[in-house]
């Protein structure tokens, strides 16, 4: 059925389909971490979270977004106006592309087109680690256009982690991309999805280390805590988004939230097996054919995603700031030194085994 | 398509060049030059080198215009001040830059038959990798190569923390 090459016209009306489609999804979902973080965050810490606005507070997000539609947008004087503008741009795009390349279920050709992946590319995984590299300059412009000593302070520390962490990031990636032989995400996955969970990477490609490299310098990456330095609100007020108001603002805030998505999606595809289940092909009698067949592996995904992000959750309620010497000894002398390693025995034990 | 992906990204390459000579303020044409490799790496990657493209976006737009930028918002590097410049420069560079262009012309011309050619976009649609081509070379046949260069930039990197603690 994949031989099919499809006429240009289904093509692009599909592909057109699957990006609103994607969009939408991604960024309700985007609205609905926020709520999730504020939600758990209030009972780890023994109060409520938002309850008042609909059942359950569930039209929360909702209403933030109205409030933010509807504020001020100020333009303070001295700002270097054209980047001041871009820099929100530039984040939140960057981080809503990097979605395209993820695979969301497992390949379900209609038309000639896969229906769960935007774009199946043959470097898709360097194509996420360049376009979060290209991120780093919505943080780093916002800062400096505000001409704002506290923003510069933010932009600067946030670059210079973005920076120093993104190498223990992608040398933690190596060893997977060593096992699946392939920079695909498609292909990674696949070479994942033999015996279920004992042939995830994270637990039968005996890659655990390079997980907890790769999750250690996700929250970095995203500025999560216990890694927000650069939003550090008892030193400098805001950070990089200090004079940012209204939709700019939001916007700023929508990229947080959607990078940490695409981390998700990135450490369930490469650790986790993606939309694979986690039984393997012990219940394919079950669903083997039609709507369940095709809605199932999505169901795996979603329910990996969610995990990812309670454990984001959880760890932002449990653990304090780190100082920022701390932050960049961290990064370069243990996990730049453990990545380098893990690599190191990847490539001896596949070059043993054959 | 492919053609006018190629059109696309190739005048974007060029005015993004022109824009970092005519921009008075550093960020401005650290910027442009930004938008110049983000171009060269779709033209890249149209011509079938997609790890190359790849390469180009996490290592020059991702990591070193990052330094750059960095070096220039940390110093506050303010606009630039128009001078005339020198005489020689107006006298010796317009036929200098010309008579670069017109040498580089002749060579591609007349080498055309050993250069070969490609096909524009032919291999964005294929799945072949080219990653385990550009792998096996680098450790095969260029691996002493390869291993100077990586021995080259260890030194450079030593010799950058020995001038920074001298002024420590």
């Amino acid at each position: 059925m994949s031989h099919i090459t499809p006429s240009f016209t289904t093509f692009l009306l599909l592909t057109i389909v699957k990006i609103v489609v994607v969009l939408v999804i991604t960024l309700t979902a985007v609205a609905y971490t926020v709520l999730l973080e504020r939600k758990v965050l209030g009972r780890m810490q023994n109060r409520w979270g938002p309850s008042r606005v609909g059942p359950f507070g569930l039209l929360q997000p909702l209403a933030d977004g109205i409030k933010l539609f509807l504020k001020e947008d100020m333009m303070p004087l001295a700002v270097e106006r054209p980047l001041f503008v871009l820099a929100p741009i530039i984040a939140l795009s960057c981080a809503l592309i990097s979605i395209s390349v993820v695979p969301f279920g497992a390949k379900t050709m209609v038309g000639g087109v896969d229906l769960f992946q935007i774009a199946d590319l043959n470097i898709g995984l360097l194509v996420i680690l360049g376009i979060t590299s290209i991120g780093v300059y919505g943080i780093a412009l916002s800062g400096w256009s505000s001409n704002n000593k506290y923003s510069l302070f933010g932009s600067l520390r946030a670059s210079a982690q973005l920076v120093s962490y993104e190498l223990a990031l992608g040398l933690s990636l190596v060893g997977v991309v060593l096992r699946a032989q392939s920079l695909s995400l498609r292909d990674i996955v696949n070479s994942q999805s033999a015996h279920g969970m004992r042939s995830w990477n994270v637990f039968g490609g005996c890659q655990i280390i390079g997980f907890f490299i790769y999750l250690m310098a996700a929250y970095a990456e995203t500025n999560r805590a216990p890694f927000d330095l650069p939003e550090a609100e008892s030193e400098l007020v805001a950070g990089y988004h200090t004079e940012y108001s209204s939709m700019k603002f939001a916007m700023f805030f929508m990229a947080e939230y959607a990078n940490m998505i695409t981390v998700a999606c990135v450490a369930t595809l490469l650790f986790f097996g993606g939309a694979g289940s986690p039984f393997g092909h012990l219940f394919d009698g079950f669903a083997s054919t039609g709507f369940l067949h095709a809605v199932l592996p999505i169901f795996w995904f979603v329910a990996k995603i969610l995990f990812f992000l309670l454990l984001y959750i959880w760890v932002r309620a449990t653990l304090p700031r780190f100082r920022y010497d701390q932050l960049m000894s961290f990064g370069w002398k243990f996990l730049m030194p453990v990545a380098m390693l893990n690599i190191l025995a990847t490539a001896l034990a596949l070059a043993y085994h054959g | 398509m492919q053609t006018a992906l190629f059109i696309i990204f190739g005048l974007l390459a060029v005015l993004g060049a022109l824009n970092l000579l005519f921009q008075r303020h550093p960020i401005n044409s650290a910027l442009s030059l930004i938008v110049v490799m983000m171009s060269l790496a779709v033209l890249y990657w149209s011509l079938g080198a997609e790890f190359l493209a790849a390469a180009q976006v996490i290592v020059y737009s991702g990591a070193i215009m990052v330094l750059f930028v960095f070096v220039i918002m940390l110093l506050n590097a303010g606009e630039e001040e128009r001078t005339h410049g020198s005489q020689i420069a107006y006298i010796a560079g317009i036929p200098g830059a010309a008579a670069i262009f017109c040498l580089l012309t002749f060579v591609f011309l007349s080498e055309k038959k050993q250069l070969g050619t490609t096909q524009l976009g032919g291999y964005l649609t294929s799945a072949v990798s080219n990653i385990t081509e550009i792998s096996h070379t680098l450790f095969t046949s260029l691996l002493l190569p390869f291993e100077v260069t990586s021995i080259l930039i260890l030194v450079a990197i030593l010799g950058a923390v020995v001038l920074a603690r001298k002024e420590l």
